[in-house]
């Protein structure tokens, strides 16, 4: 077993044994996505007009919810000296942890979405395009969430202050996303919209390792 | 093989206070050098500087080995063991998958049954971390820097949480590793129990 994908299934072990891995934010996700309509009320054109972007933003908040410990348990236990010494480059251990992250709640949240669209009344072909924007832009939020971690790993409340740092460098991943949705629901192609948020993702998770691996060597020095 | 490490006038400056300055020593391969000094002394900082999680305000470490002389800080720490003042183990684990993800990690071919086995942990192989004690854990930490097969071996309170056995556990593997011809650098308010230089902080 290489050192990547030693930590990437030791980090997806964690995730699944804290209870706090998929099971909450596909929680979180399914609560957030079954009070809009309750709070909306039953005109069905104008949920139907808004899932795109209630469901984009209720995901992207569910993904939040454990992105503070991508780097933090590791730190606070003494397990991130250990790892920085291994022959693993710090770039390299971030994007595990993106991975690992990505694996564990995007995906699962992604497989959800078609069935919380019911709820919003989505037409089939819409979505379609949901799921695929989500599938497409969710990496991009584990990959820019991570370096909101790696900058807050050393805070007591990092978690706090995550959202913060994370939300606004998102705002392109909800813009394409829900976008994509909203034109398809017009008639219009999605392609354009899910071009551009493929095109972020891609940025994302080609850059974002480096960051990271920068913020957690600063925090190392604690 | 690292054949020798020598640190010349450290200083090291932590918020706004120095810790220490002109710090400078010597360890050779097959030697060890206890870090003495009252708490707040500098002695973990001094530990981090080497793993080269700090950078030095002043000063330079050069590290030789039988390929040449660097003080490059990525390739001393791709050298170094570290067993810091923390385990490094996580609760929800079982000790057996601490060790694999650990050799794994470190590319390391030693089995992690022998070492388990030379701990005294052999028998808790499949317990979660979260029911060890501070003393196990300290175990499965020595059994971790044990099979990462690395030379200079920097160590935070080595004996802190073991009972008596394993403290003597703890001073036969450091005998062994500087037998071996590893060098060692610990911080501790106890003797090491092995024949070794002590630098006061």
């Amino acid at each position: 077993m290489s050192a990547f994908t030693a930590l990437l299934s030791r980090d997806l072990r964690l995730a699944a044994r804290s209870g706090g891995g998929a099971a909450l934010a596909l929680g979180f996700f399914a609560l957030v996505a079954t009070l809009v309509p309750l709070g909306i009320g039953a005109d069905l054109n104008l949920l139907s007009r808004v899932a795109g972007g209630v469901l984009w933003v209720a995901a992207l908040l569910a993904a939040l919810l454990s992105l503070d410990r991508l780097f933090q348990g590791d730190f606070e236990d003494g397990s991130l000296d250990v790892i920085a010494l291994s022959p693993l480059p710090l770039e390299s251990v971030s994007l595990a942890k993106i991975l690992a992250h990505w694996l564990s709640t995007g995906l699962p949240l992604t497989v959800l979405s078609p069935l919380l669209a019911l709820l919003f009344n989505l037409p089939a072909s819409a979505t379609l395009v949901l799921f695929v924007s989500l599938l497409i832009g969710t990496p991009a939020v584990s990959a820019v969430g991570a370096i909101g971690a790696s900058l807050t790993l050393s805070l007591r409340r990092g978690g706090l202050i995550l959202p913060l740092i994370v939300l606004p460098l998102l705002t392109p991943a909800v813009i394409f996303g829900a976008g994509s949705v909203a034109a398809k629901m017009d008639g219009m192609a999605p392609s354009g919209g899910l071009a551009l948020l493929a095109a972020f993702a891609v940025a994302a998770c080609l850059l974002s390792p480096f960051a990271a691996a920068g913020a957690v060597r600063l925090n190392l020095t604690n | 093989m690292i054949t020798s490490l020598t640190a010349e006038k450290l200083t090291c400056v932590r918020g706004e206070r120095t810790l220490f300055a002109g710090l400078s020593f010597h360890v050779a391969a097959g030697q060890a050098l206890a870090l003495e000094g009252a708490n707040g002394a500098g002695k973990t900082s001094l530990l981090r500087l080497i793993a080269g999680f700090l950078a030095p305000r002043a000063g330079r470490l050069v590290l030789k080995t039988t390929q040449g002389q660097s003080d490059d800080n990525e390739e001393r720490g791709r050298l170094i063991g570290w067993l810091g003042h923390q385990d490094g183990l996580k609760p929800q684990l079982t000790v057996m998958e601490q060790l694999i993800f650990f050799a794994a990690l470190y590319g390391s071919a030693a089995g992690c049954d022998a070492a388990l086995e030379e701990v005294g942990l052999a028998r808790q192989k499949d317990f979660p971390c979260r029911y060890l004690s501070a003393g196990q854990k300290r175990r499965l930490a020595l059994a971790r820097l044990m099979i990462s097969k690395r030379d200079l071996w920097l160590l935070d309170e080595p004996f802190a949480a073991l009972d008596r056995d394993g403290q003597a556990l703890m001073a036969r593997q450091m005998t062994r590793h500087c037998g071996q011809g590893g060098l060692i650098i610990a911080a501790t308010h106890e003797p090491l129990g092995l024949a070794n230089a002590s630098l006061q902080l």
